[in-house]
């Protein structure tokens, strides 16, 4: 494999979990949205604040990641994407300030209303930023991205089917992914009711990205048609195992079965996301920019394959630390639902 | 008049980095004095020291999650806005910035595992889960300011025209800037966070809020304050002197010297014209004794470049290098009154001008954190890449930056405010919290979360 090749996998990796882990906290997002009214939607919303808690902050770095990697080691398809793309990619950006900063006071908002507030503002921003995110990897697909500065139309580039069903997709797929966390997330707190709440949404929410990717896979028939044969050919096995996937994690829920779900699911996204990346090699822009051609410089390369291989051995074992924690409860935020009913005859208090 | 997209590009960017810059530093200098509270409280069983550690390590909590959210703003600008400066020389400063990316991954994960961990590790475990995160943003302002040092002083890659096609990443990431410029930021940042957290309990005690907490609050930020302000001077001026013998135009500009010569005079304030300083004060032969530790140095001149390679705004440039300096002066009359006092009687001045001072500092040393940008930023000018590239060669051809830069505006003025309206509350709940609301550091586990498993809500 050439460096550029492995610099690319690298920058695969990064968009995978980003797609993964982000995207369930981007799903996370809208099913606190959907939770309803303040009563209504307390307990789902309350599970999925001690689910996400802990880990959003370190789930988020890795679109920094993607983001530096694909800067780094393809400046000029960097380039291309951030000029033509600028008003998708402000609009996710706009999403990702809101989001995180929403998220961030929400946490130490004790006033109803402001907390409400901040809670829209976070629901809201968790389908805008996945949605824009879609859009740019469609205008991608397409073929859409020109070289250059601004050189792709500013605006047919990502408003079209192709980007905006892409766009739709991501948002359905961070709600799938979230649900079927938040429902093993609802055993880990021995909340049986929240534990067939999220089976049934996951099941729901499956339901829609299979026919969001179905309906995907017809407009790159016709838009895309350099990827859609990729996906047909060298890229086929990684779809089928996807489907495979995805139907295992159906067949688990409706068995409420106790392991498996969440890698399933997690692996059923990520062979999406692997399918693309094979479907359009040797390009980066499909049809306008080889990853050859767009690849750095060799010194640069080696040093982002070591990078990436400290990162490997560094980052890694204190994430899995991270989340050994937070699984075996030892890490997280006791406080929130104890302190949530000692706050209520103060907030009575403030009231009157 | 449509102002240029140049304009609107830079003025984004400059307005989005001045405001992270100050999350930035709190960043890399809170968690350290969060640390210093947590060590003394296990130390000497001080059950204050521990209490401000859990209080600070909220704050970290809170700034840390809007920086981080800042910074994402300013990686996507780096596209959004610079998409031909990061197309052509991505490759050569990027990997600082994947470097960065680890430093930045370790911190989130180590500070999620230290708030988070409180109440569930043991104390001296908990206290050393804390230590990665003083280290790694340390490397993290490392990696970020050795990417804006090479842009003062790019070297590291070939050719200097046209498409980079060899890159030496050693010689960009330790390019001779370095030496000067990450130094002078990690103390700007303690510098900053310590008269920042200490201006805030010496409000406090100015309303008579005379406890314990507060006199340790402002006494350990206060003290680290105290100790970097004197080192930042040294470094600074080492920088300036470096910056006459690198960047001899931002020189100029800074000190405003329009023609080549010796026995440059310095000049405090006034405005800076083509014909020379006016209404400023002067003192003959200063600057060329800065320089070069004799009047009879050299000192060149913004007229040994053509016109449109000035910086603009030389009085503007002028005038932040000065309040840069000038804060930091009289900072450090605030360190030695803090000295004397100590020495004196082994506790700081009680004196209600102390505390005054102490409560101004914090505002003025962000003043002297946002001049020391200006003047490297706008100093730089036109270039965006000294003598290599151009600001105006590299800003986006996309319509609309005028829309983002107002939407970035509002948006940030509604942040800024939310940030500090929930800090304040913080803070304000903590006064006021009975007992019960007083969260015990290292309290018995409070058990799952049980109004969850219950289910006993409707």
């Amino acid at each position: 494999m050439t460096s550029a090749n492995a610099v690319a996998v690298v920058l695969w990796i990064g968009a995978t979990m980003y797609a993964v882990f982000a995207g369930a906290d981007f799903g996370a997002g809208l099913w606190s949205l959907l939770a309803g009214g303040n009563e209504r939607g307390r307990r789902p919303r309350e599970l999925i604040d001690w689910a996400i808690g802990p880990v959003w902050e370190a789930n988020h770095v890795w679109l920094i990641f993607a983001i530096v990697v694909l800067w780094t080691g393809f400046p000029s398809a960097f380039e291309a994407v951030f000029s033509t793309l600028f008003i998708p990619l402000s609009l996710a950006a706009l999403g990702i300030v809101l989001r995180g900063s929403g998220f961030a006071f929400h946490h130490v908002a004790r006033r109803a209303r402001g907390r409400s507030l901040a809670e829209l503002i976070f629901g809201l921003s968790s389908v805008l930023t996945p949605f824009f995110m879609g859009t740019v990897v469609g205008a991608i697909a397409g073929g859409r991205v020109p070289v250059g500065n601004a050189a792709g139309d500013p605006v047919t580039s990502w408003l079209n089917p192709l980007s905006l069903v892409i766009g739709a997709l991501f948002v359905a797929t961070g709600t799938y992914l979230s649900a079927v966390f938040l429902v093993s997330d609802a055993r880990r707190a021995r909340a049986p009711d929240l534990e067939r709440y999220f089976g049934t949404r996951a099941l729901v929410s499956a339901i829609v990205t299979g026919a969001l990717a179905a309906a995907g896979l017809v407009v790159l028939r016709s838009d895309a048609r350099f990827v859609f044969d990729g996906l047909k050919g060298d890229a086929l096995p990684l779809v089928i195992l996807s489907i495979v996937c995805g139907s295992a994690v159906l067949v688990l829920l409706r068995r409420n079965a106790r392991r498996g779900a969440r890698v399933l699911a997690a692996g059923a996204v990520g062979c999406v996301i692997w399918a693309w990346g094979v479907a359009q090699h040797p390009y980066l822009l499909p049809q306008k920019l080889t990853i050859a051609a767009a690849a750095a410089p060799s010194a640069t390369l080696t040093s982002l394959l070591v990078v990436f291989g400290v990162a490997v051995l560094v980052v890694l074992p204190s994430l899995g630390l991270l989340f050994t924690l937070v699984q075996r409860n030892l890490v997280r935020e006791t406080s929130r639902p104890t302190e949530q009913r000692r706050d209520k005859p103060h907030a009575d208090r403030l009231r009157r | 008049m449509l102002a240029t997209t140049l304009q609107a590009a830079r003025s984004q960017m400059a307005f989005t980095l001045g405001f992270h810059i100050i999350l930035a530093s709190l960043g890399v200098a809170l968690p350290a004095l969060m640390l210093i509270a947590n060590y003394r409280g296990l130390r000497h069983q001080d059950a204050d020291a521990l209490k401000l550690a859990q209080r600070w390590s909220k704050a970290v909590a809170v700034t840390f999650a809007v920086g981080a959210v800042t910074g994402t703003v300013l990686s996507f600008e780096f596209g959004l806005l610079w998409p031909a400066f990061t197309g052509r020389f991505g490759e050569v400063f990027g990997v600082l910035f994947a470097i960065e990316g680890i430093f930045f991954f370790l911190e989130a994960i180590f500070i999620a595992i230290y708030i988070f961990g409180w109440k569930h590790l043991s104390p001296w475990t908990h206290f050393w889960s804390g230590v990665p995160v003083v280290i790694t943003g340390l490397g993290g302002a490392f990696s970020v300011v050795a990417v804006n040092s090479w842009m003062n002083q790019p070297q590291g890659y070939a050719p200097t025209t046209g498409k980079v096609t060899s890159v030496e990443p050693l010689k960009v990431i330790f390019n001779p800037a370095v030496p000067y410029e990450v130094p002078h930021m990690i103390l700007a940042a303690y510098l900053v966070t310590g008269f920042l957290v200490a201006s805030i309990y010496a409000v406090g005690m100015l309303r008579g809020r005379r406890d314990r907490i507060h006199r340790l609050g402002l006494l350990i930020p206060l003290t680290v304050a105290c100790i970097a302000t004197p080192i930042q001077f040294a470094v600074g001026d080492t920088a300036a002197r470096s910056i006459a013998k690198d960047q001899p135009i931002k020189f100029a500009a800074m000190e405003c010297v329009q023609t080549t010569s010796t026995d440059v005079t310095e000049y405090l304030g006034g405005r800076c014209t083509s014909s020379g300083v006016k209404d400023g004060i002067g003192i003959p032969g200063l600057d060329s004794f800065l320089v070069g530790w004799s009047t009879s140095t050299q000192v060149i001149g913004l007229d040994s470049v053509p016109p449109d390679d000035r910086p603009p705004a030389n009085t503007m440039l002028h005038w932040a290098f000065d309040a840069m300096v000038g804060i930091c002066s009289v900072l450090i009359l605030l360190a030695l009154w803090l000295g004397i006092g100590w020495w004196r009687k082994k506790d700081f001045p009680q004196s209600r001008w102390f505390l005054r001072a102490t409560a101004v500092s914090g505002v003025a040393s962000v003043v002297a954190l946002e001049c020391g940008w200006i003047v490297t930023e706008v100093g730089r000018q036109p270039w965006i890449v000294y003598n290599v590239m151009r600001t105006s060669d590299a800003v986006t051809q996309a319509g609309g930056i005028w829309i983002t830069f107002a939407a970035v505006l509002a948006l940030y003025l509604a942040l800024g405010t939310t940030l500090i309206i929930t800090l304040r509350a913080m803070s304000r709940r903590w006064r006021n919290a009975d007992e019960q609301d007083v969260d015990v550091p290292y309290g018995p586990d409070a058990g799952p979360p049980a109004d969850l498993a219950t289910g006993t809500s409707g």
